[in-house]
C-alpha cells in the first residue's frame, strides 16, 4: 500500500516536471509555430536569476516566484525584438538562430559563474508515508503544474487577452485585419512564454542545482514532450507528459534511470510514427 | 567558358587536396599532422551533413549520434576482434543501420523537417547521456569496457590490412583521412550526378512533385539518409584513430559544431561545408590558446560560436561560399565590358549550372511548408 502510495507520487511528479519543463515551450510553440531550441537555457537562466537573488539576499520564494521569472521574460522579450521577429515564418532559420542563441547563453554564462555546480536547499522538508520518505517540494511542484494549467486554461478560455491569443494562433491575417496587432501579441507570447520557462527554471534549481549546460538536460524530454502533444497547448502537454512520464518512471522503476529515458524516447519516437501531428492532432482537436 | 567553370573548380579542389596529402607531411610536424587528420575527420562529417541537409534537405540536428556510433563500433569491435580491418567496415556499416532503423520511423511517419530536427537532436541526446553513465563492469561488451564518462582511451590505432600488430603511422593515418576526404568528396558529387542524386535534388525541391511523378519519396530520403549516417561513421572511425572516443562524441556542441560548418561554409555546397569546417577549427583551437593568456579567460569557445551562428543565420544565411561567388560575379561583371554585355542580372545556365554552385533556394522550400503547416 505504501509501495502504491509511493509509486503513485513518483508517477505524479515525473508527469508534473514534464508539464512545467515544457509549457513554457509549448505556449511558444503551439501559438507562434517557433521552435526555441534556447529553451533549455531560459531554464538555466531562470535557475541562476533564483539563485542569484537569494544570494543577495532575497526571500527565497520571491527570488523563484517573481525575480526568476521577471529576469527570463525581460531576456525573452530582448531575444524576440532581437532575434526571433526577423525569422518569422521561416521555422529552420528559427531553428538554427535559437541554437545558436543557446550556446552563446551556456558560453556567456560559463564565462560569469564558471563551469560549477550552484545549488539552494530543497525547502519544506520532507514528508513520510509509512516506511518511506519524499520530499514536500515536490508535492509543492505538482500543486504548481496544477496551478499553472489551471490558470492557462482559465486565461485562454475567458479572457480578452486569451481570445485574442486564441484568434492570432488560429489565423493571424484574419485577427490583424480585425485590429489586431500579431506583431505585438507574438513578443507578448514569447515574453509569457519566457517568463513561464524562468519561473521554472528558479523552481527546479533547489532539486537539481544549476550548471551552465543544464538546458541540455532537459532540453530534448520538453521537445519530446511538446511534439508528441500536438497543436493543442494545455491539454497537448498535460496528455503527453502524463504518457510519457508514466512510461518513464515505469521504466526507471522497474531497471535504471537512463533506460527510464531511453523508454521515454523510443515510446515518443513510435508515437509519432503513428500520430505524425501528435496527440492532439488526432484526438481532442478542439481542445485549448 | 561558363560551363567549364564547374570543371575547373573540380580540378583544382583535387590539386588542392592532393598538395596537402603529399605535401604537407613532408615539412609539418606530428602536432600539425594529427590536427589535420582530426580535421579531415571533421570535414567528412561536414559533408555528411552537406549531403543529407543541403541536398536532401533534411536536417538533422543529430550528426553526432552517428559519428559517436561509427567511433565506438570501431573502438568495441577492435578490441574484442584484434583486427581492426573488420573493426573499420562495422564502424561504417552500424551507424548505416541506424540511421535505416531511425530514418524509417521518421520517413514512413512523414515527419516535417521540423520535427525531424528535433526528433535527430533527442536521440544524438539520448545516446550521450546512456554512453555516458556506462562506467563499471556491467557495461563491458566483450572484452571492450565502454568507460562511461571517460570514453575508451586506449582506442586501438588501426592496423595493415592482413598484417595484425603493425600500427600504422600518424602518418599513414592522415593520409588515409586526407585520401577519405578527398574520396568522399567527389564520391558525393558523383553520387549527385547520378539519376538517383537528381531524385533526391528535386525531392528537396518539391517532394509532392516528385511523389506525383511516381517516385517513392520516402524510399530515396532514407537512402540519402543512410549514405549520411554511413559517412559519419567513417568520420568517427577517422576521430577514433586520431584521438580516442569519449562520449563527448555524442554531446550537443558537436552537432551543433556540424551545423555550423554547413551553415557558414554555404548550405547546398559540398565544398563550402568543408572550407567552414577547417575555418572553425582553427578558430576555435586559436580560441583555445588564446584562453591560455591571462586576462582573455572571458572567451569562451561556446559564446562566439553561438555568436557567429545567429550572425550568419540573421546576415549571411547562404553562408561564405555564396558570398564569394556573389564578390567574384560581381568583381566580373563590373570589371570586364565584354562580361557585361553578355551577363544579364541571372543568366539561364549560371542559375542551376551544376549541384556544386547552385545554394540552395533558401527559405523558398522550407517558408511554403512552413506556411502550409501553420495554415493547417
Amino acid at each position: 500500500m505504501d509501495y502504491a502510495a509511493i509509486l503513485a507520487l513518483q508517477i505524479s511528479s515525473a508527469v508534473a516536471s514534464l508539464v512545467l519543463i515544457s509549457l513554457g515551450l509549448a505556449v511558444i510553440f503551439g501559438m507562434m509555430r517557433v521552435i526555441n531550441l534556447a529553451h533549455g537555457e531560459f531554464l538555466m537562466l531562470g535557475g541562476y536569476a533564483a539563485i542569484t537573488a537569494y544570494n543577495n539576499g532575497v526571500n527565497l520564494w520571491l527570488a523563484m516566484l517573481l525575480v526568476a521569472p521577471l529576469t527570463v521574460g525581460l531576456f525573452g522579450i530582448v531575444v524576440e525584438r532581437l532575434i526571433i521577429r526577423h525569422l518569422y515564418g521561416r521555422m529552420i532559420d528559427t531553428m538554427l538562430a535559437t541554437w545558436g542563441l543557446s550556446l552563446a547563453m551556456i558560453g556567456f554564462v560559463t564565462v560569469v559563474f564558471g563551469n560549477t555546480v550552484s545549488g539552494i536547499s530543497a525547502p519544506l522538508g520532507s514528508l513520510t508515508i509509512g516506511a518511506y520518505r519524499t520530499g514536500a517540494y515536490e508535492l509543492f511542484l505538482i500543486v504548481v503544474a496544477l496551478v499553472l494549467l489551471a490558470a492557462g486554461w482559465l486565461v485562454l478560455r475567458y479572457t480578452r487577452l486569451g481570445l485574442i491569443a486564441r484568434g492570432t494562433m488560429q489565423n493571424a491575417a484574419m485577427a490583424s485585419a480585425l485590429g489586431v496587432s500579431p506583431s505585438l501579441v507574438y513578443a507578448v507570447t514569447f515574453g509569457v512564454g519566457a517568463a513561464l520557462t524562468g519561473l521554472v527554471g528558479g523552481l527546479l534549481a533547489p532539486l537539481s542545482g544549476v550548471v551552465p549546460t543544464i538546458g541540455a538536460a532537459y532540453i530534448a524530454k520538453a521537445f519530446i514532450t511538446v511534439i508528441s502533444g500536438g497543436a493543442a497547448i494545455l491539454s497537448g502537454t498535460a496528455i503527453a507528459s502524463g504518457l510519457l512520464g508514466t512510461i518513464n518512471t515505469a521504466m526507471t522503476f522497474a531497471f535504471t534511470p537512463v533506460l527510464g529515458e531511453v523508454a521515454l524516447l523510443v515510446a515518443a519516437v513510435i508515437l509519432l510514427r503513428i500520430l505524425p501531428q501528435g496527440i492532439t492532432g488526432r484526438f481532442f482537436q478542439r481542445s485549448l | 567558358m561558363k560551363r567549364a567553370l564547374p570543371i575547373l573548380g573540380n580540378i583544382a579542389v583535387l590539386l588542392a587536396g592532393l598538395a596537402i596529402l603529399f605535401g604537407l607531411p613532408a615539412f609539418a610536424e606530428t602536432y600539425v599532422i594529427i590536427n589535420a587528420t582530426i580535421f579531415a575527420s571533421f570535414a567528412i562529417l561536414a559533408l555528411s551533413l552537406a549531403l543529407i541537409w543541403g541536398y536532401a534537405g533534411i536536417l538533422s540536428f543529430g550528426q553526432a549520434a552517428f559519428f559517436g556510433l561509427g567511433g565506438y563500433t570501431y573502438a568495441v569491435a577492435a578490441i574484442n576482434f584484434g583486427d581492426t580491418t573488420g573493426a573499420a567496415a562495422l564502424a561504417i556499416a552500424l551507424p548505416a543501420l541506424f540511421a535505416a532503423l531511425l530514418g524509417y520511423f521518421m520517413f514512413w511517419g512523414r515527419i516535417s523537417d521540423v520535427y525531424l530536427g528535433v526528433i535527430t537532436l533527442t536521440v544524438s541526446l539520448i545516446l550521450y547521456r546512456f554512453v555516458n553513465q556506462t562506467a563499471g563492469e556491467e557495461w563491458n561488451i566483450g572484452e571492450a569496457p565502454l568507460g562511461g564518462f571517460n570514453g575508451i582511451p586506449g582506442t586501438p590505432i588501426l592496423t595493415w590490412p592482413g598484417r595484425p600488430g603493425e600500427q600504422l603511422a600518424p602518418e599513414n593515418i592522415f593520409s588515409l583521412a586526407v585520401g577519405l576526404l578527398i574520396l568522399v568528396y567527389f564520391g558525393c558529387k558523383a553520387l549527385l550526378a547520378t539519376r538517383f542524386g537528381r531524385i533526391v535534388v528535386a525531392i528537396r525541391e518539391n517532394e509532392t512533385r516528385v511523389a506525383l511523378l511516381g517516385y517513392d519519396t520516402r524510399l530515396y530520403k532514407l537512402a540519402i539518409f543512410v549514405v549520411g549516417g554511413a559517412l559519419g561513421g567513417l568520420s568517427g572511425l577517422m576521430f577514433a584513430n586520431s584521438v580516442f572516443v569519449s562520449p563527448t562524441m555524442f554531446s550537443l556542441p558537436v552537432s551543433g559544431q556540424i551545423i555550423i560548418w554547413v551553415i557558414i561554409g554555404g548550405l547546398g555546397t559540398l565544398i563550402g561545408p568543408v572550407v567552414g569546417c577547417i575555418l572553425m577549427q582553427i578558430l576555435t583551437n586559436w580560441l583555445g590558446t588564446l584562453n591560455q593568456v591571462p586576462g582573455f579567460g572571458w572567451v569562451d569557445p561556446n559564446l562566439v560560436l553561438g555568436v557567429i551562428l545567429v550572425v550568419f543565420v540573421l546576415v549571411v544565411p547562404k553562408g561564405l561560399t555564396a558570398l564569394v561567388t556573389d564578390a567574384w560575379r560581381w568583381i566580373v561583371t563590373h570589371l570586364s565590358p565584354r562580361e557585361r554585355e553578355v551577363a544579364p542580372p541571372v543568366e539561364p545556365d549560371r542559375a542551376y549550372p551544376s549541384p556544386s554552385l547552385s545554394p540552395l533556394p533558401r527559405g523558398e522550400g522550407h517558408e511554403r511548408r512552413a506556411t502550409a503547416e501553420s495554415a493547417s
